[in-house]
Parts: C-alpha cells; sequence; structure tokens
C-alpha cells in the first residue's frame, strides 16, 4: 500500500507542525536506515535543500525530524531528497508524532538515578553504623553522627523518589480504593519518620538506607515496565502510519493536497488511486472501478461501483482512479459504529485482574495485620511502645514488595524482547498474562489464515504465458496476480485499459483482450468477480480463475496449536465454500460462515460464557468487536487501524506461526512469573517472622532486600533463553 | 575522625556531580537515539548537528 509522494506539485504542508521560534517541522518515518553510512546521506540530502535549517535522523525510532525556515517547508521535496539518497519516506500525523515524547520515561529514569544515588551514599554511613553492630569500635555518639548524615542524604532523595509512587498512591486514595502504591507509601514514611525519632532519642537502629533501596529497587520494575509499553506504543504508530498515511484531496483549482486522515472534513473532494485505500465514507463523484471489501466484512469477490455508490473507509480501490466526496470525518465514518462495539469489549477486558494485583491483594491485609499485631503484642508483653513500633515498622520494610513489584515486569519485558524480534509486538504485560491462559483459539479466514491476495489457480503454462503481455500493462490486481505468476517478459503495445472491464492491445501483432467475460466476449459464461478471460480476436476464449491462498505454514500452525492443547476454529464473514475448503486445507473442523461483525462478537462472547478463553486472530474491521471481546487478541500488521487497536499483540511477517511462538512465550513467561512469586513468598515468610521477633537490624535488612532483588531478577532473565523453541 | 568530617562530604559532592552529569544528559536528549549515536562517530562530517 506504499503511496507515491514523488509526483510533483503534491502539497503535504498539512504535515508541518509550527515550532515556537516560527519555523516548521516535520517528522518522517524512514524505512531501511541502519548504519553511519546512511545517517550521512539521509541528512546530507535532506539538509542541502533550500529552507531547511537541520535535519537529524534518530535511528533507534527510524524517524526524520526535519526543522524549516517559517514558511519555507516543503515536504514533498524532502521527501523526494530522501528517496534520492535510496530510503522510502512516509509523513508521521503530527497528533501521533506529539505523543511520542517521553517525558514520563525522563522523569522515571531520574527518580531511578536519584533513588540510586541516595542508596549508594546513606548506605556508605550506614557501614560504619553497621560495623558497630560486630563489635567494631564506634561510640554513640559517632553513630548518631553518622544517622543524621545518612538522614541528610537519603530523605529528599527518597522524597523525590518516591513521588511516583505518592502521586499514585493520592490519586487512587481519592477515589476510595487502594492500590499497590497505598502500602509502599505508608512502609517508606513511616520507615522515614521512625528512623528521625530514633536518631533523635540516640536508638541503635536507622532505617534511611533500606527506605531508599527499597524505592530504588521498585522503580527498577516501575522503569521496565514503562519502556516496554513505551517501545510497543512507539512501534504500533509506526505500523499504522505506514498504513494509511494520507488523504489526497483535490482543491479548487485543481491541485492535490496531501493532508493527514484527522483533516479531512465532510464535502472534501478526494483522489482515491488504484491499490490505495478508501481514506473515509464517501460518495463517488467520478469513476468506475472495483473495491476490496475483505478488510470490512471477509468477502473476498471485489465489488463494483459507479458514480453514485457509497464506499465505506478501509476498502481498497482495485482497479479506476476514483473522485470521492467525503461524507464522514475520518472519526466518525462507519468505523464509529465498530469502534462502539470494541469500547464495550475493552472494557470487560479492564476487569481482569493482573497477576500481581492478585498477588497484591494476599500480600497487602497479611503484611499490615502482621505488622499491626507486632506493634500490639509487642506492647502487651511488655517491649514498650518505642521498641514495639520499631519492630512494626521494620515488619513493614522487610517484607518489602520489591520482589513482587520486579517479578512480574523482569520477566515480561525479557519475554516481549524475545517476541519482538520474532517479529511479534506486545502491546502490554497484562497482554501476555491473558494469553497465557488461552485454551480456545479461532480464527478469521480472509487476510489471516490465507494471504488475503488473490492468487492464479491451476491454469496451465501456456495460457499464462500467452496473456501475459497484457497483465503486465495493467494495474488490476488479478492482472498484476498473473503476470507475477509469469515473470518478466514481453508487454503488450497500444494498451488501452477500461476502468472495470478489461485491457486490450496488440501482443505480436495481434488484437487481444483480457478482463471480464462481457468485455473480451466470452459467450454464456456468467460473470464472476474472481476470474479474468482472455483471448486473441476470432480466437476461443479462455478462462484464469484466481483464489485466495493459505499462508503455507497455516496447516502447521493449526496442527501445532492442537500439540498444546488448544482447540482451533473459523469463523469467517465469507462464503460457506470457501471457507469450507480453506477449514480442509487448514485442518480444522469447527468453521462458521457468513457472519456479521455483531455474529462474530457474539460468538466469541458465547464461547466465553461456556469458560473458555478465547485467543482471537483477525484482521478485518469485521473483527474488530470479536479482538476486543476475546480474551486475548492478535492482529496481523497489515490489518486496519481498528483492528490492531482492538489487539493485545501484533505480528509482521508472513508466517502465522507467530501465533504459536507468542502462546509459548506468554506460557513461559507466567510459568516464570509464578515461581518468582513463590520464591517472593518463601523469603517473606522467613523474612517477617525474623522482623516479629527482633531478630533484623539494618544490616540484614539490606542485605536481604537487595539479595532478593537480584534472584527474582536472575529467574526472569532465564527467559530470554530457556524453553519455548519449535 | 578529622578526616572523616572532610571525606564524607567530599565523597557526597562528587556523587552529586555525578547525579547532576546524567540529569544533563537525560535533559539534553542524549538517550534519544543510542544506535544512532553509536554509528554517527563513524562519519566524518560533523552531521550532529543537535535541534
Amino acid at each position: 500500500m506504499a503511496l507515491t509522494y514523488d509526483a510533483p506539485g503534491v502539497d503535504l504542508s498539512g504535515f508541518l507542525r509550527p515550532k515556537a521560534d516560527g519555523g516548521e517541522s516535520l517528522e518522517l518515518l524512514v524505512k531501511g536506515a541502519h548504519c553511519a553510512a546512511c545517517i550521512a546521506k539521509i541528512e546530507g540530502e535532506a539538509g542541502r535543500l533550500p529552507g531547511v535549517l537541520n535535519a537529524r535522523m534518530n535511528l533507534t525510532t527510524g524517524k526524520l525530524a526535519v526543522g524549516f525556515e517559517g514558511g519555507a517547508g516543503d515536504p514533498a521535496a524532502v521527501i523526494q531528497a530522501v528517496a534520492r539518497a535510496g530510503y522510502d519516506a512516509t509523513p508521521f500525523d503530527p497528533a501521533q508524532a506529539a505523543e511520542a515524547q517521553d517525558r514520563e520515561g525522563k522523569r522515571l529514569a531520574m527518580a531511578l538515578a536519584v533513588a540510586g544515588f541516595g542508596a549508594g551514599n546513606a548506605m556508605m554511613f550506614s557501614v560504619p553504623i553497621m560495623a558497630g553492630l560486630f563489635g567494631q569500635e564506634l561510640g554513640p555518639h559517632t553513630r548518631t553522627l553518622m544517622q543524621w548524615m545518612s538522614a541528610i542524604i537519603a530523605v529528599p532523595c527518597a522524597l523525590y523518589a518516591g513521588m511516583p509512587f505518592f502521586e499514585s498512591a493520592w490519586r487512587s486514595l481519592r477515589v476510595g480504593k487502594a492500590n499497590m502504591d497505598v502500602p509502599i507509601s505508608i512502609g517508606v514514611i513511616l520507615t522515614i519518620v521512625i528512623s528521625f525519632i530514633e536518631t533523635f532519642l540516640g536508638g541503635r537502629d536507622s532505617y534511611f538506607d533500606a527506605a531508599v533501596s527499597l524505592l530504588f529497587l521498585l522503580l527498577i520494575g516501575r522503569w521496565l515496565d514503562h519502556q516496554l509499553r513505551a517501545k510497543a506504543r512507539g512501534a504500533a504508530a509506526d505500523l499504522l502510519a505506514l498504513q494509511a498515511p494520507v488523504a489526497a484531496t483535490l482543491t479548487e483549482d485543481g491541485r492535490e493536497r496531501h493532508m493527514p486522515l484527522s483533516e479531512v472534513l465532510v464535502g472534501d473532494l478526494l483522489i482515491v488511486r488504484p491499490g490505495e485505500r478508501v481514506p473515509v465514507d464517501g460518495v463517488v463523484e467520478a469513476g468506475i472501478s472495483a473495491l476490496d471489501n475483505a478488510l470490512l466484512t471477509g468477502e473476498t469477490a471485489p465489488v463494483d461501483i459507479a458514480p453514485g455508490a457509497h464506499c465505506r473507509a478501509g476498502a481498497v480501490n482495485l482497479s479506476g482512479v476514483l473522485h470521492l466526496r467525503a461524507t464522514a470525518r475520518s472519526d466518525d465514518s462507519a468505523l464509529a459504529a465498530i469502534a462502539r462495539l470494541v469500547e464495550a469489549g475493552a472494557q470487560s477486558k479492564s476487569r481482569y485482574v493482573r497477576l500481581a494485583d492478585k498477588a497484591a491483594a494476599i500480600y497487602v491485609p497479611t503484611v499490615h495485620t502482621l505488622a499491626a499485631a507486632t506493634f500490639v503484642g509487642g506492647w502487651a508483653l511488655g517491649l514498650g511502645p518505642r521498641e514495639a513500633l520499631l519492630r512494626a515498622v521494620v515488619v513493614l520494610i522487610i517484607t518489602c514488595p520489591c520482589a513482587l513489584g520486579l517479578a512480574v515486569p523482569a520477566v515480561q519485558i525479557t519475554a516481549s524482547g524475545r517476541l519482538f524480534r520474532k517479529g511479534v509486538l506486545v502491546k502490554s504485560g497484562a497482554a501476555l498474562e491473558r494469553l497465557s491462559e488461552v485454551d480456545h483459539v479461532i480464527f478469521d479466514k480472509t487476510g489471516v489464515l490465507t494471504e488475503g491476495k488473490p492468487r492464479l489457480m491451476d491454469a496451465s503454462p501456456a495460457v499464462v504465458a500467452m496473456a501475459a503481455p497484457l497483465a503486465r500493462a495493467s494495474a488490476h490486481p488479478l492482472a498484476r496476480s498473473l503476470a507475477a505468476e509469469a515473470g518478466p517478459g514481453p508487454v503488450a503495445t497500444d494498451v488501452i485499459e477500461t476502468a472495470g472491464q478489461g485491457v486490450e492491445g496488440f501482443i505480436d501483432g495481434r488484437l487481444a483482450r483480457l478482463g471480464r467475460a462481457a468485455f473480451v466476449g466470452a459467450e454464456g459464461a456468467a460473470a464472476r468477480e474472481t476470474e479474468l478471460w482472455f483471448g486473441f480476436e476470432g480466437d476461443a476464449k479462455v478462462r484464469l480463475e484466481f483464489s485466495d491462498r493459505l499462508r503455507p505454514d497455516a496447516a502447521r500452525t493449526v496442527a501445532a496449536l492442537r500439540k498444546r492443547g488448544l482447540t482451533v476454529e473459523i469463523l469467517s464473514g465469507d462464503a460457506a465454500g470457501a471457507v469450507e475448503r480453506a477449514a480442509r486445507e487448514a485442518g480444522i473442523d469447527a468453521w462458521r460462515a457468513g457472519l456479521d461483525p455483531a455474529g462474530k462478537a457474539a460468538a466469541v462472547e458465547a464461547a466465553a460464557t461456556e469458560g473458555r478463553k478465547v485467543l482471537m486472530v483477525g484482521d478485518g474491521l469485521n473483527d474488530a468487536a470479536a479482538l476486543a471481546k476475546a480474551h486475548a487478541a492478535m492482529a496481523p500488521g497489515t490489518a486496519l487501524e481498528a483492528s490492531q487497536n482492538a489487539a493485545d499483540l501484533i505480528f509482521s511477517g508472513e508466517e502465522l506461526g507467530a501465533v504459536v511462538d507468542a502462546v509459548d512465550v506468554a506460557r513461559a513467561a507466567r510459568g516464570r512469573a509464578l515461581e518468582n512469586f513463590g520464591f517472593a513468598a518463601l523469603y517473606n515468610a522467613v523474612a517477617g517472622p525474623a522482623a516479629v521477633f527482633g531478630l533484623v537490624n539494618p544490616f540484614v535488612a539490606a542485605l536481604a532486600m537487595s539479595g532478593s532483588s537480584i534472584v527474582v531478577t536472575l529467574n526472569a532473565l532465564r527467559m530470554s533463553t530457556a524453553g519455548g523453541r519449535r | 575522625m578529622n578526616i572523616v568530617m572532610m571525606l564524607a562530604p567530599m565523597s557526597v559532592f562528587l556523587a552529586l556531580l555525578g547525579l547532576g552529569a546524567f540529569w544533563w544528559t537525560l535533559r539534553s536528549g542524549q538517550y534519544d537515539d543510542p544506535r544512532g549515536d553509536a554509528s554517527r562517530i563513524l562519519n566524518d562530517d560533523p552531521t550532529d548537528r543537535p535541534l
């Protein structure tokens, strides 16, 4: 679906973003840049253009940022310059680019650095205190001095580094709920306050370093989780930008202007060339063509359209150039109804309780009860309020949730890193958790089990070779497919293409026609959409039949899923015959055909009420609602925006085997996460009682906390190598 | 003991310098493109004017 921007006179100024200093900036997604020479070539070509102040290629994100002097910006010229350097560039919608600035990530990184600084330096003063615990010479005055030094460093650091937790705890308390950050905040603040009191009274134990180390370890988990989501968001936005970046509008003076989809207004006149996707709903003003609605309805047969006909956003224009009058904005195109279904489904998904939250639901009441009991019990048994309170706080801090906070993010980031290398994009950690529980897989047919493109079916090579010269001259997808089958060769001369009918031209001096039955002159043949007819003037006419082929590894994937104890089913919007054939070839017994979007969603819901956890794999708009309703959802990178948004995982590449990989990795990740929880429970079962009975001092606390976190992280890193090989 | 009173603040000061340096690298966008920066060093022309 690559659009060509190099036609002169195309106006892309809708993609420019005004800057504070009066200039303008532009972001382009550049494919294929990967080395130092690429940077030099791209920046050199773009930087030489008139009006360009600076050009910077970011290899990590694959984006080229260009700054223009005010009013001098010409995006089309930059795209041509990048093309001269040998790379494809696509303009990036400014609305999406603005989100890419990762403020939250920078803030977490800084909080992490401050916590690391605080933990290290507070520890420097804690070491002499700890040494004093083991009988080294340390007078009480020196100890108090060290404690004060520790406090001066640790307290400001804990307050800064703890802000993400305090803010989140406050937000959740204000709506009357308690999330994991509430006990963390209480633990940290109580620890600091008690340590202050102890230091002031000249007591032996203070836990300033423990409070900051706790925040440091928890922030590592937070930061990992954030990196995972930010990376997935960025990659998902890139996929969508490549897919349907622009709408081409015609201005009143006949000039063509390309603009972001979000800026198309009702009443705009749009141009849709063959091979392009219809950007918004509209009515045909001029032009005859056929539309491929496969992504909208799952039907593989093209639909003919003529002036006055309605077309829906997402359909692919197959043969002729169309002029459309937009009847809806991008936001409320026919997509809107589907989007509502998706939202309803997404709400049911947000009710899913993540593993870490399940663990927290047990952890929080247990630990707080234990701490309260320690205080009350200790006081009742004659410890004195000060000692009893100190022990209660030690219980809170040593049973710290750092293993909990790290256990899951560390596993999930290694798991999704592994999937990313295989071309599978994981949108969130919760998605992996849901995927691991799946026991039933539902496939859409068109574009998922099949390649979603028409391929020539068993025709004799002689006929293919005869028709190929005409096919090479046509832009029609069926003709293209025929030309691809025949390979390179001669092209027919004096070719005239009639939109929606066919092509005619001379092959070796003889007039020949390729196209619909009526156009070619085949008599008595029923006109079907997935066939072409070919014949020389006066000769017998030959039929060439096309069909959507299964992906090469479809049957293997289905077998692999069965081996893992999953059941497989097809839900399709296509006709029964086509679905049955695909099901037979892929080795699937259960299939249903002719379903509309609501029907698919209902089928997924019915399976869910039977207690099955459904993985839906679909690409079309007709799948979006089902994707959102399913327990877990996957979509190929070629899917429509609505479907990609509704899916949890997106796989790029031709292989359906990505589904098996994803299931394997998700299951392995769940296993690791559970192991980590088991370890954290074991650790707390030892450390908790030890703290209750006063066996813990600051040295033991520091050792135990970091030790448990390191074990959990190392176990998570095993994810990147072990298990899940097919 | 006197030497501790000198060394301790000094080490804290040095660590603060490190923290400040990290803050500066973060603010000036030096982690925005680690792959690109690794490659840029191979280019002879100074094409790394920041935006």
